[in-house]
């Protein structure tokens, strides 16, 4: 007979399994997370987290929340959606993001622009310069013909089924998921329109961005879907989130551009009209 | 060739129609450098909608012409470019809005006509809303990428009679407004009407 064949056994076997530590968990609270790199006040921290390559998460973060993504091995592709978390059909417009502030990349001083002309997050450091905000994530069916297998609890899940799993956490449904960026795997668009996957920036890369409304974030951790590579490939990404504070307009995202400052200015009407800034 | 319908869509106004499977669409560019901001929807279920990034992704290219596939998020065909006499078209730049543009031109824009005005008053007819609006197509609009990653609407290379052919894969909604934009050159500053040409799929 084994131990859990008695409800006693099996509650001691399951908590027996407390505290075991995985490459791959939250710590919970954030404040615990066990090697805060510079720059990182483990006190401040809301989020800290490594997220399985393959993996997903999700959360809700106030405005002014510093999220620090890392490559912590080379092969993260960080694919991202932004809600207005008090009104989530406001959303991350990609298509606004790159025409409003004339750059089809994503690098420093980028305004995440929402479908309403307001910044949800801006890039305020950017070690990698490799992204994408063009080709969105990959597919069920576009993984399931490539690597056998699209499914999210499969061996290579695509980052459309991972971003519905997440939306799904917050009430939304694949109606709500519009384009998405991702970060740490780049793309280059040719003279012909062509586009050529440029890869990685190399392991141990961060991006911090910065939130300037409250938003949900959710992030699929899965390859991208221009990545030539025959087997899925796609390595651990750190998220480590601190409290800070939203830019202000003597800030190089505020005046990083006419449009951006706008962008700002939107938002700064929106909040204040909403009395939470 | 059986003509299923011919409308002229009037400068700044909506148009939408359903395709079924096999029947082709023609939208005709009547005064040249018209913009036709265009999205499209499996007409059985509308979540499964027209993907900027899945057709980007397929055919690892920006630019639209005869050969493009529209597809869904999950990669599935909707509508084919069958024909193509501008050979040149936007996948990336979107609509202009009401808010868009108030950042792009100010805040004075804030009342003038914009595409997301339109696809929300057309999409109304057909169970739409604001959450089935992403990334759409832009007929006969020039957004090139600079090889620093600079982009921009700028002088269409379209003209007068010029024409888009698009085949249905499946029955599919399609839903445009006819860009009411003055402020880029995507209309040449003067938006003009455009003809809309549903043919059966019997030839």
């Amino acid at each position: 007979m084994s131990t859990t064949s008695t409800t006693y056994g099996a509650r001691d076997h399951a908590r027996a399994q407390a505290g075991t530590v995985t490459e791959t968990m939250p710590a919970i609270p954030a404040s615990t997370w066990p090697d805060p790199p510079a720059g990182i006040d483990p006190a401040k921290l809301v989020w800290a987290e490594t997220v399985a390559g393959g993996g997903y998460t999700h959360k809700v973060l106030a405005r002014g929340t510093e999220l620090r993504l890392t490559d912590l091995e080379g092969d993260a592709c960080a694919h991202l959606l932004l809600f207005n978390a008090d009104q989530p059909w406001e959303r991350l417009n990609v298509a606004d993001t790159v025409k409003v502030q004339w750059n089809a990349y994503l690098g420093e001083a980028i305004a995440l622009l929402s479908d309403q002309a307001r910044v949800l997050a801006t890039v305020v450091t950017d070690e990698s310069g490799k992204h994408d905000a063009l080709c969105g994530t990959s597919t069920v069916d576009g993984n399931t013909e490539r690597y056998g297998d699209g499914s999210p609890q499969g061996e290579s899940p695509s980052g459309n089924a991972l971003f519905t799993l997440a939306a799904a956490k917050h009430g939304l449904t694949p109606r709500d998921l519009p384009p998405s960026l991702s970060f740490f795997q780049g793309i280059h668009v040719e003279t012909d329109g062509g586009l050529t996957f440029t890869g990685s920036a190399g392991p141990g890369k961060s991006v911090v961005l910065r939130t300037e409304l409250p938003v949900v974030v959710l992030i699929a951790n899965v390859a991208h879907p221009l990545d030539p590579r025959p087997d899925y490939t796609v390595t651990p990404l750190r998220v480590l989130a601190q409290r800070s504070a939203p830019s202000t307009p003597d800030g190089p995202e505020w005046t990083a551009s006419p449009e951006a400052q706008r962008a700002f200015e939107n938002t700064a009407d929106y909040l204040t009209a909403r009395g939470i800034a | 060739m059986t003509i299923v319908s011919d409308t002229e869509v009037a400068a700044r106004a909506p148009y939408s129609t359903v395709l079924r499977k096999g029947e082709t669409l023609a939208i005709v560019d009547l005064g040249g450098n018209q913009a036709v901001d265009f999205l499209c929807y499996d007409a059985a279920d509308t979540a499964k909608r027209y993907s900027a990034a899945a057709t980007i992704s397929a055919q690892r290219n920006i630019f639209l012409t005869t050969g493009s596939v529209l597809r869904t998020g999950e990669g599935a065909p909707l509508l084919t470019v069958v024909g193509d006499t501008c050979g040149r078209h936007d996948t990336i730049g979107g609509a202009c809005s009401k808010e868009s543009n108030s950042l792009r031109y100010g805040q004075h824009t804030r009342y003038q006509h914009a595409c997301v005005e339109n696809f929300l008053t057309e999409g109304a007819k057909w169970g739409l809303a604001k959450r089935d609006l992403v990334s759409n197509v832009n007929w006969y609009m020039n957004v090139p990428v600079e090889q620093d990653g600079t982009l921009g609407i700028v002088d269409g290379i379209s003209a007068p009679g010029m024409e888009v052919k698009l085949r249905a894969e499946t029955d599919v909604l399609v839903l445009v407004s006819n860009c009411p934009q003055i402020n880029n050159p995507c209309n040449g500053f003067d938006p003009t009407p455009v003809r809309m040409i549903v043919t059966g799929g019997d030839v």
